[in-house]
């Protein structure tokens, strides 16, 4: 199945009626299954909207209504889907957002690339919010963490993005579907949603506060709920990290080019392993600060010329030399190609050593 | 002693803070007293705008969110499309609907989206101060052109219901006013026959009410009233434009 299509599947799983979108390379074959699929799923809503912006409109108000929601787009269609996103975050509502990322800045191409790393994890729109960021790195893991970002949105009443690429989404892999783990309403406290005030007093959902001092309640309130989900849901997978002199950090598509390349660099010889950031926010500060007890060497790959190199950075706070390649423009480089660049900066940092 | 005239159960107590003479507090009541007459409180689920209505769930009791400017047809279709058992409304300025939000109101018209949609008409941007407005008349002054509208630099105001009318998806639209008391009485009729339309399932209404906005207008009440009727309904003819079911 492909990477688009499993999304579409798992998010149909885990209970979503609701699709809007707007056509985007290299993203259009998960609208295609949406448009199919919810037809079949009692009360699925699927709406080829009019722009990127009405479609996230659109999953605002489903989102308020009850419903599980999700819209989906690549590099262009998310920038312009901020707005709502924002709002989203502000009224505290849940949403899933996939962004299939292309090569950019402006129309770009339509070839994988990594530079929406600071869009998506540094909230995206305007205001103090952030937005739980999943960045699979198979179309097994693209299945899965779409079942978790339902979870995670209903759990916090928060957007939650899966940040792809144009490769993930294309790439045709073997996928099996886990069960549904939870019903939506043991995640969620539904008192927020608007079915008519029938017995119960009128609910508004607003994200204007005038008054500065609850204003600012209602951000530290926020930043409140971030901190939680710092504290709990940090996800992240390590890889030959035990004895290795060198660790690279990549996630999604650049860690499995990473990983191909770290398994020839280790038949070689060379002590190399792997952290794989899989929330990108929060990002896994932890692991990488308790790794730089042990080696003094990291290794940034990213499909951009550095975004998330600056979490890396801050997490090792200058207690380690950190290395640097990145490819931007949709550019994907092989295992091979990136072996030969980790162990010349593998051999660098040896040489320093003694 | 019999009551006669009494604040609509749908109307909160609560101070407006609209200005004086301004339309929108008539139209909140207006609202509130047909979903009391309809009996459809309990389902009604409102999308007040970025504006000087953002306050209208400071006034309208009954479930409401707030829109992102000029997303409120977009928020209505997706809260519609969820529960299409309720009674869903947008309430919008003509900055809101006809200029920043002209692409969601357009296609969710032409889908023919069962919802309804009041659009106030005041032929200006009230809430950040008297700007030109989409529905500016020719000539008309305000804080962006001091010298009145030009149509050959700004443009031609626009006739929302006479362009959505050419629509597939439209059932009903009537644009009306709040300037008297025989027109106010045409504005509940028309409030109520567009929440009908959709309790029917008949597709997209729209009522478009001239309201007048003395403080932007530079008049006092009474002038920004007879404005509407010598000047703005001219521009603006009111009445039935599109009803499906005549």
């Amino acid at each position: 199945m492909s990477g688009n299509n499993a999304i579409g599947e798992a998010a149909v799983l885990a209970g979503c009626t609701c699709y809007f979108g707007y056509p985007i390379t290299p993203q259009n074959e998960l609208p295609e299954y949406m448009a199919r699929r919810l037809a079949e799923v009692p009360g699925g809503v699927f709406i080829q909207a009019e722009s990127e912006i009405a479609a996230i409109n659109m999953v605002l108000g489903a989102s308020v209504a009850g419903a599980r929601a999700m819209t989906s787009s690549s590099s262009p269609g998310i920038s312009l889907k901020q707005e709502g996103i924002s709002f989203l975050a502000a009224q505290e509502l849940p949403a899933v957002i996939v962004n299939m990322m292309r090569g950019g800045p402006g129309l770009g191409n339509i070839s994988p690339a990594q530079s929406d790393y600071f869009q998506a994890t540094r909230g995206g729109g305007h205001g103090d919010y952030k937005i739980i960021v999943l960045g699979p790195a198979s179309v097994q893991e693209l299945a899965d963490l779409t079942m978790l970002a339902f979870d995670l949105a209903d759990m916090y009443r928060t957007p939650v993005m899966i940040l792809g690429d144009g490769m993930i989404g294309q790439m045709m892999e073997p996928v099996t579907f886990r069960a549904k783990k939870k019903e939506r309403h043991q995640v969620l406290h539904s008192d927020y949603i608007l079915s008519g005030a029938k017995g119960r007093p009128a609910r508004i959902i607003k994200s204007l506060i005038l008054d500065p001092k609850e204003e600012e309640e209602h951000n530290w309130k926020l930043f409140r709920k971030y901190q939680r989900i710092e504290q709990q849901e940090v996800r992240y997978e390590t890889f030959l990290l035990e004895d290795a002199a060198l660790a690279v950090l990549a996630y999604g598509t650049a860690a499995r080019i990473a990983k191909g390349a770290i398994k020839r660099l280790r038949e070689e010889g060379l002590k190399v392993g792997m952290i794989r950031p899989i929330t990108l926010w929060p990002f896994p500060v932890k692991i990488i600060q308790e790794t730089a007890k042990d080696l003094h060497d990291f290794f940034v790959f990213e499909m951009s010329t550095g975004q998330m190199i600056e979490d890396v950075e801050r997490a090792l706070g200058g207690k380690a030399r950190v290395h640097f390649y990145g490819r931007p423009g949709g550019v994907v480089p092989t295992p091979v190609e990136l072996a030969r660049i980790i162990s010349r900066h593998y051999y660098q940092s040896q040489k320093r050593k003694k | 002693m019999k009551k006669v005239y009494a604040r609509p159960k749908t109307l909160r107590d609560a101070h407006l803070h609209y200005c004086p003479g301004c339309g929108h507090s008539i139209v909140h009541r207006l609202i509130a007293e047909v979903l009391d007459e309809l009996n459809v409180r309990e389902q009604a689920i409102g999308v007040p705008p970025a504006g000087c209505a953002v306050l209208a769930y400071d006034y309208l009791d009954i479930d409401m969110v707030e829109a992102p400017h000029g997303r409120g047809a977009a928020v209505a279709t997706g809260i519609k499309r969820v529960r299409p058992e309720n009674l869903v409304f947008s309430y919008q300025g003509d900055g809101d609907l006809a200029a920043i939000g002209t692409a969601e109101t357009f296609h969710a018209a032409n889908r023919g989206e069962n919802i309804t949609i009041f659009f106030i008409n005041n032929a200006v941007y009230g809430m950040t101060g008297g700007q030109m407005a989409p529905t500016t008349l020719p000539g008309q002054k305000t804080t962006t052109s001091p010298a009145g509208r030009n149509t050959r630099r700004d443009g031609y105001p626009i006739k929302v219901c006479e362009v959505f009318a050419l629509l597939g998806g439209t059932a009903y639209l009537e644009r009306v006013a709040v300037n008297k008391p025989v027109a106010i009485r045409n504005a509940k009729k028309a409030i109520a026959k567009a929440f009908q339309y959709q309790m029917k399932n008949l597709g997209f209404s729209l009522v478009e009410i001239l309201s007048p906005c003395p403080t932007n207008w530079k008049m006092n009440a009474v002038d920004a009233c007879k404005w509407i009727d010598e000047i703005m309904s001219k521009e603006f003819p009111l009445g039935v434009i599109k009803d499906i079911k005549c």
